[in-house]
């Protein structure tokens, strides 16, 4: 009997805090499960049916597919190169925001910089700013004959550059306007990370004869690791959905030269009102950042050990 | 006591007066009402006649840019929140009856004075009939020409269009013949489909055969169009060049870059606005030639009609609202408005239209116009009609290659209703057979 007693208060306080713990988490598990898991499995599922526009006028015109979506993308021209855009995007746009970035903040942190909270604001303008109206203000600068960078090419001798009309110039274009965007968002973080480094440290280097480029490889950079690997993750993800730009700028073009994954998705998702052709792109989407991102953080740990 | 009793009849007063209110309410009718573009701004002073006329309804006209336009019925459909009646482009039609949001309108027109088939290019009519049924009615009428330059024609020694495909092949090589390094007999815009799908209709191609079941493209008579068509690429009588590579077309064509160009209604005003007053003399429009001369010459029934929405509470004034739209006397003053070349036969007759010079092409262009194949799927086989050609012009792909990919991306596309029209046909056989038991 008093055994019994014994366990039964043995497991209660135990039992409680369990439930306690469950409580606390119970809204961030709700919401995510719902704005997470819920549309994730929802897509999943639109993904192996070939839901389109007379699914739309009646649900009985839906058949599962399978994996014909999937099978039917990996032979499409246009998926490839929404691919190949994406990651090109992705692999040159990310790191020359981050380095931009760091840039930055190196430069607005120093301490011979005056007028820092003025710098800060002004880098940091083009992030607040919607991107729909800095997209028209960046087609004038573009504009093969009357736009200001090919004016200023042409001061210095280089010939005006189709910047949206030219395959092979658009994706650069776009990637200027993009780092010219994001990179304000990042400096913060950045600027945070910064003074963060213990003082001390720079001059313990300093009395140890370290300059100013190997306090920066050996004090700043090693400090600054966990920031760089969240800007890192974040700005990859965040590119990797490359749409907006291309949508505003060049509608995908010239020659599907800017057109992304996100942008494909939405043509197929909602001009041709292929909804399960989308969800497939978007799953594939969702599959490429996931392993992305998982490198990036194994890499991380990586150079932390 | 009292004070309870007036406050009573004080009740019963306020009901009394909220269902007059209510009533009077009902009785006004709001009609909602989209229009694209241009169209959309300049309706809106035609429509406040038609509230003049039907003191108790009032129109919402909404404005939707063309660009959104396919993207946001689409999207209203699918939430439930359509308008009552919309223009729609006539090419849109068979999309937004496959998905049963729009009214057949085949008793309307039999009660109707204004609305008949023979007062409407018959062309034109043909695109909103879907099955024998009627979806839609014909507002403005669009449709492709020649505008050329007469000075450069004659130069080149003739006195006016020619009207067949091998006669203006030999026009167009000797105005090349004469034109500079960077002039050029003809712009067709490489990112357009109408050119191919329009040479093709010319040349006796379907676009689409079976019903609208598979692509046609790899057949002789639509291969000889686009052999044709892309031949001009090849043999450098056409630029090979988008509409977004050439900054300024009036610019060009009054420049003398290119003699000749297939477009639309539009641009008439535009060429009156546009060039400068010394070319106004040399340039013309005739209708497109065809293979094997005039009649042959055949160009597409574009333009737009209006539609009436199912969910709709007030069909019966969204009729009214079509019918005073389709007047020759309304039509006469849209095209006023807008430029837009009226649907009705009757309205031709202004003076300001049968006197045009440039509209005479039009009207005669018009008796010989051809819908493009009306399958819901026709917008998207649109963008694969342009990859294909692209492919062509600028990456040099051969014509068997780039036909047959063609017609397996068709295909393909089409795959979805090869499915619904063989199940459709399943069950009427079933039914059919239940009967016959019977």
């Amino acid at each position: 009997m008093s055994s019994a007693r014994a366990q039964i208060a043995a497991k209660t306080p135990e039992w409680r805090a369990g439930r306690a713990g469950w409580l606390f988490i119970a809204p961030a598990i709700t919401l995510i499960a719902v704005f997470f898991f819920l549309p994730v499995g929802a897509s999943l599922l639109l993904s192996i049916t070939d839901f389109d526009l007379y699914a739309v006028a009646n649900p009985s015109n839906v058949r599962i597919v399978g994996t014909r979506n999937y099978t039917d993308l990996l032979q499409n021209p246009t998926f490839w190169l929404a691919l190949k855009n994406t990651f090109y995007f992705a692999l040159v746009g990310g790191p020359l925001t981050v380095a931009t970035s760091l840039g930055a903040a190196l430069l607005v942190n120093a301490k011979a910089v005056r007028f820092k909270t003025f710098f800060r604001t002004v880098y940091f303008l083009p992030f607040v700013t919607t991107l729909v109206a800095v997209a028209i203000v960046w087609r004038y600068l573009y504009h093969p004959q009357y736009g200001f960078l090919n004016y200023a090419l042409g001061a210095v001798g280089i010939h005006p550059i189709d910047w949206l009309g030219d395959p092979r110039w658009a994706m650069p274009a776009i990637i200027l306007l993009a780092v010219w965007k994001n990179f304000g968002y990042n400096m913060l973080i950045f600027i945070a990370g910064l003074q963060s480094v213990p003082e001390d440290l720079y001059e313990a280097a300093a009395l140890d004869g370290a300059g100013a480029v190997r306090q920066f490889w050996h004090v700043t950079l090693p400090n600054l690791a966990p920031t760089f690997f969240f800007v890192g993750v974040v700005t990859m993800i965040g590119y990797f959905q490359l749409f907006a730009e291309p949508y505003v700028m060049t509608a995908g073009g010239p020659l599907g030269a800017t057109t992304s994954l996100v942008l494909f998705m939405y043509e197929e998702g909602f001009r041709w009102w292929r909804l399960g052709v989308a969800a497939s792109i978007a799953f594939l989407l969702f599959l490429i950042i996931l392993v992305w991102t998982a490198i990036q953080l194994r890499l991380e740990r990586r150079l932390a050990a | 006591m009292l004070r309870r009793r007036t406050i009573r009849v004080i009740l019963v007063a306020c009901a009394l007066a909220a269902c007059n209110g209510a009533e009077a309410r009902e009785q006004r009718i709001t009609l909602r009402f989209w229009a694209m573009g241009a169209e959309g701004e300049n309706v809106q002073q035609l429509v406040r006649e038609f509230e003049h006329e039907h003191p108790n309804v009032s129109v919402r006209v909404q404005q939707i840019p063309w660009t959104a336009a396919h993207e946001k019925l689409l999207t209203a459909f699918v939430g439930n929140v359509t308008p009552d009646l919309a223009q729609l482009g006539n090419t849109w039609v068979p999309e937004l009856q496959a998905v049963d949001a729009i009214e057949p309108l085949d008793s309307y027109v039999a009660q109707s004075a204004v609305v008949k088939a023979s007062r409407v290019f018959p062309g034109i009519w043909d695109t909103n009939v879907l099955n024998d049924t009627l979806f839609a009615v014909p507002w403005y009428v669009d449709t492709r020409v020649l505008f050329y330059r007469k000075d450069i024609l004659a130069a080149a020694g003739y006195d006016s269009m020619p009207q067949s495909w091998p006669m203006w092949r030999e026009a167009m090589e000797a105005i090349k013949k004469k034109a500079g390094k960077r002039q050029w007999a003809i712009f067709l815009p490489t990112n357009e489909w109408m050119q191919p799908v329009v040479l093709g209709l010319q040349n006796g191609s379907p676009i689409l055969k079976d019903g609208g079941r598979y692509g046609a493209f790899e057949d002789p008579e639509f291969r000889g169009a686009y052999e044709f068509y892309v031949g001009l690429f090849r043999d450098g009588l056409a630029p090979i060049a988008g509409n977004n590579d050439i900054a300024n077309a009036y610019q060009e064509f009054a420049r003398g870059t290119f003699a000749m160009w297939i477009t639309g209604p539009w641009n008439i005003g535009e060429f009156e606005r546009r060039l400068p007053p010394a070319m106004q003399k040399s340039w013309a429009t005739a209708p497109l030639p065809g293979p094997s001369g005039a009649p042959s010459g055949v160009s597409n029934a574009g333009g737009s009609s209006l539609v009436i929405f199912k969910g709709t509470a007030h069909p019966k004034e969204s009729w009214e609202l079509i019918e005073f739209l389709s007047k020759p006397d309304i039509q006469r003053r849209f095209y006023h408005l807008t430029g837009d070349l009226p649907a009705q036969i009757d309205a031709w007759q202004d003076t300001s239209l049968a006197g045009n010079r440039y509209a005479a092409a039009f009207y005669t262009q018009l008796q010989r116009v051809r819908p493009t194949p009306k399958v819901p799927e026709w917008e998207f086989i649109t963008s694969k009609i342009i990859d294909a050609s692209e492919l062509s012009i600028r990456g040099g792909m051969s014509t068997d290659r780039a036909l047959a990919q063609l017609d397996a991306q068709v295909n393909r596309i089409l795959e979805k209703r090869r499915w619904i029209l063989a199940r459709a046909a399943h069950a009427q056989h079933d039914s059919a057979a239940t009967v016959r038991i019977r």
